[in-house]
């Protein structure tokens, strides 16, 4: 028996390389907080961007010709996707080799990749998005489409920690966002001089959240695995099932199609089956050290 | 289907498959100049560094004529035959990937001029080959990373080219080496598919079955003689030779579940205090398929290409992320490698990912032996 795959591989049309980066252009930097900002990029040939679309949680392949790629998320409205948005904290060569470019400089694009927020859960429900320090950029589309259909939705929260007040991200688009219907909550795990809010890890605020009705909220989280873990112990004693929460997971990705090997947890690949999961899919994986 | 059912159908018939015909050992050499003149490289099994590996070759003087191997745990050697045979052997420590998922390949290359980068896929244009001399298990292997690299969502169009470009002369073993365990992978010792020409070495010549119309128009090209009996005889007795001489068993029940519900046995604490985290299993094995990319640049930074090169799950940077590592330990790794073999490959793409040709015991420097080690995890469970 010939399996299909090897009929494939020998019989169908030759497919398109998955290595070719897109040319895009930085068409603008905004520097957000300490060693993160926003780079708005833009594709050079028009046939690419008009055929661009990406949901909400996925992320691209930027490319640095001769630093190497980096898997960072999409930040931006997944309804104008003619400046991409990545908002981008400093971590290893690639991220530092971009804060050498400047407005009109090329890089190279791959993507979008990965699973997606399942925005339809959201319909009539309430949801609460659990995020910490840069976990809040691969959130903000889903914001950005919550808000524009805001009347779709239950109750919307957004429980933000971060290390301190100086490293909250798109804190101008704040009172935007609460405008529009989106209750925001920030906590800091450190105090500085005049910060008037919460202090302490973000399950607190998820602790003494109310205005939700458990069984009718999905949970959408964001940010180290610890954190994640904590904020879903916290969502169930709550009362939310593992079914209610979705998490996006990190893993080392350099194909960002599941042909390289590197992002593997256990049977799922990161960069395909991923990032964002359902947490009962992943819960048992995420426990287990070295994985 | 029931057993009953298949003996009706000849197309399922196991023993011969396909109508087999006889070249004598004299005209074999003619197999060398057909594919030539049909525009193929060939290559195949030849001794180099005291072992059978697979290169380009170029006549029947280049294979391993009346050699063998021997292979244990940590071991392999090469013996000399007490009688001519060309493929008297088992497998060596290149497995056919090498061809089909070069080590080293170009991926992409990127250019720098007054507008910005430009890429472009890199010049790729690999020549037509012909694999002489593939096992049963290296035809699963293939089947195997044909799922990977083709079966899915995403398409590896290196691989995918390369694939279209060759021709598959598979052989049967007449024999088989201690660390050979394909009986219980369910991958051999017989070819049955996935080959255009498979062979059955006799004392005096070849059984040639073509399953392919590729495979009929190089045997068509042959000088050939209707089967006897008594060779169709002595090719089955030949085959069933290798059946008998495997000894290595892997019990593969319910083997994913198995394994995943004992992530934290302590045999894994065990084998990582022998293994020395070499990455030999991954390189020898015929299904493994990590890669890592890397920019190989001019000096001017202007003219960038994208290299992959094969890479392990034994390295400690593989797994690296923000500033750690997440398999920072041997345990870890050597978890990774065996889980994901015979476990979440399953999960991954519907087929274990060992072929049971046993490379990754024999060219393990300290003979770690899988069987073993499911073996021990098997032995506590409920």
């Amino acid at each position: 028996m010939i399996s299909n795959a090897s009929k494939m591989a020998t019989d169908s049309p030759r497919s398109p390389s998955l290595w070719v980066p897109k040319t895009v252009v930085i068409r603008k930097i905004t520097p957000e907080v300490e060693n993160v900002a926003t780079y708005h990029l833009a594709f050079t040939d028009a046939d690419a961007a008009a055929s661009y679309r990406f949901k909400p949680g996925q992320f691209n392949m930027l490319y640095m010709p001769g630093v190497g790629e980096s898997a960072i998320s999409i930040s931006g409205d997944p309804e104008s996707p003619e400046l991409l948005d990545h908002t981008i904290r400093v971590a290893g060569n690639v991220t530092r080799g971009l804060t050498q470019l400047k407005p009109g400089d090329t890089l190279g694009l791959r993507g979008p990749f990965g699973s997606s927020w399942p925005m339809g859960q959201c319909v009539g429900r309430d949801v609460l998005l659990v995020t910490g320090g840069i976990g809040l950029p691969p959130l903000r589309p889903a914001i950005y489409q919550l808000l524009k259909r805001r009347q779709d939705f239950g109750n919307l929260h957004l429980l933000y920690g971060a290390r301190s007040p100086d490293v909250l991200l798109h804190q101008n688009e704040f009172d935007d966002w609460k405008r529009s219907g989106l209750t925001i909550q920030k906590t800091v795990d450190r105090s500085v001089f005049g910060w008037k809010g919460n202090v302490g890890v973000v399950t607190l605020l998820l602790e003494r959240l109310h205005s939700f009705d458990p069984s009718n909220t999905v949970l959408f989280c964001c940010g180290p695995e610890v954190m994640m873990r904590f904020v879903a112990r916290t969502a169930f004693d709550r009362g939310l099932t593992a079914e209610q929460i979705w998490v996006s997971t990190e893993r080392n990705m350099q194909c960002a199609v599941g042909l390289c090997g590197h992002c593997q947890l256990g049977p799922q690949f990161i960069c395909k089956d991923g990032p964002v999961f359902r947490y009962d899919q992943i819960a048992p994986l995420l426990t287990v050290e070295g994985l | 289907m029931t057993l009953k059912e298949e003996n009706h159908s000849e197309e399922n018939l196991p023993a011969t498959p396909h109508h087999e015909v006889f070249v004598a050992i004299d005209g074999f050499a003619l197999l060398f100049d057909v594919l030539k003149s049909s525009g193929f490289q060939i290559v195949g099994p030849t001794i180099d560094q005291d072992a059978i590996v697979y290169d380009q070759i170029d006549s029947v003087d280049d294979l391993p004529k009346g050699w063998t191997d021997v292979q244990k745990p940590g071991l392999y050697r090469l013996n000399q035959r007490n009688d001519d045979k060309l493929f008297g052997y088992n497998v060596g420590p290149h497995s056919w990937k090498k061809y089909l998922f070069p080590p080293n390949v170009a991926l992409s290359i990127g250019k720098k001029n007054e507008d910005g980068w430009e890429f472009q896929e890199a010049p790729d244009d690999p020549p037509k080959l012909a694999f002489l001399g593939v096992r049963a298990c290296e035809l699963a292997a293939i089947r195997i990373q044909d799922r990977v690299f083709v079966g899915g969502d995403y398409v590896d169009s290196t691989y995918q080219k390369r694939r279209q470009r060759i021709l598959i002369i598979a052989v049967n073993c007449t024999q088989a080496a201690e660390t050979c365990f394909c009986t219980s992978m369910d991958t051999g010792p017989r070819c049955t598919d996935g080959f255009d020409l498979a062979l059955t070495e006799l004392d005096d010549g070849f059984l040639v079955e073509a399953s392919t119309p590729e495979g009929k128009a190089i045997v068509d090209q042959l000088i050939t003689l209707e089967v006897t009996r008594k060779q169709q005889q002595s090719a089955e007795l030949a085959r069933q030779n290798a059946v008998d001489q495997i000894k290595k068993r892997m019990d593969t029940t319910e083997i994913r579940d198995l394994l995943m519900s004992n992530l934290e046995h302590a045999r894994w604490d065990e084998v990582a205090s022998r293994c020395l985290s070499c990455t030999n299993c991954t390189m020898v094995c015929p299904t493994c398929f990590c890669s890592s990319v890397e920019e190989v640049s001019d000096l001017a930074g202007e003219n960038v290409e994208r290299r992959r090169q094969w890479d392990s799950c034994f390295n400690l940077e593989f797994s690296y992320m923000n500033g750690g590592v997440v398999r920072d330990s041997t345990r870890s790794r050597y978890r990774q490698w065996m889980t994901h073999k015979l476990a979440t490959w399953i999960d991954q793409f519907g087929t274990s990912g060992c072929v049971g040709c046993g490379r990754c015991i024999s060219w393990c420097p300290v003979g770690i032996d899988l069987t073993e080690e499911v073996a021990a995890i098997r032995k506590d469970a409920p």
